[in-house]
């Protein structure tokens, strides 16, 4: 399973998802809303997606950790939309017969994720700013576009 | 031809848009509609280093020719995690 949603994760369907008689363990990873970056408190987070290209990058990552790991159970949903602190915005289920290949597996998944999957934070912060996240910093003072003759009616 | 581009997040903020459709010369590539682009929001070039493009749901770069009804998105990058 490789879904966006807007509803609440449980985890239990990702757990569902991978379950199996030859399972072992079953690795669960959950990202959760945390009430601060940096020391800087936060009010809540946004999360907008790619649906179709999440999608597909997700089942991409999880044919990457078949040919690792021989691991062919792996479900993976992230939420979009307004998030409050302490609510699950991804999760991650990994079954495997040892928990070893399942931690490895997991951690990788969730590794990939935030490489290869179009999927954008924005963080409100509790003083009423807000900003998108990229990697290593934020956009401060994103430029605004002009408007050619064209467009203006 | 004619293709579908799709904005996300700050690109989607800047052009105050989520997509349109845009009518391109054959022969165009995602570097056609970059320009293009940039005619209306200039400053889109400092984001060019660090924002990726997709052409049907793959990563794409900006010398990949496109056809009549590619959807090509705009992806700024994506969430990320500096901390692991």
């Amino acid at each position: 399973m490789f879904k966006i949603t807007s509803e609440v994760i449980t985890g239990e369907e990702v757990r569902e998802a991978v379950e199996g008689p030859d399972a072992g363990a079953v690795v669960l990873f959950f990202g959760t809303v945390r009430n601060n970056t940096d020391g800087r408190p936060v009010e809540c987070l946004e999360y907008e997606a790619y649906p179709p290209m999440a999608e597909k990058k997700m089942a991409e990552i999880a044919q990457e950790i078949s040919d690792k790991w021989g691991l062919d159970r792996v479900a993976m949903v992230h939420r979009v939309g307004k998030l409050e602190i302490g609510e699950v915005s991804v999760a991650v289920a990994v079954a495997s017969p040892h928990r070893k290949d399942g931690f490895e597996a997991c951690k990788y998944a969730m590794d990939r994720l935030k490489q290869i999957v179009p999927i954008w934070k924005r963080e409100v912060w509790a003083d009423g700013e807000a900003e998108w996240v990229k990697p290593d910093a934020v956009f401060f003072d994103a430029p605004k576009p002009h408007k050619t003759a064209s467009q203006i009616d | 031809m004619n293709v579908t581009v799709k904005y996300f997040a700050v690109c989607h903020e800047m052009l105050d848009r989520s997509e349109e459709e845009m009518e391109l010369p054959d022969g165009a590539t995602i570097k056609t509609i970059l320009e293009r682009l940039e005619e209306e929001w200039p400053e889109i070039a400092e984001f060019y280093e660090v924002m990726q493009m997709s052409v049907n749901w793959e990563y794409a770069t900006e010398h990949t020719e496109l056809a009549e009804g590619d959807e090509v998105a705009l992806i700024p990058p994506v969430t990320g995690g500096n901390n692991v």
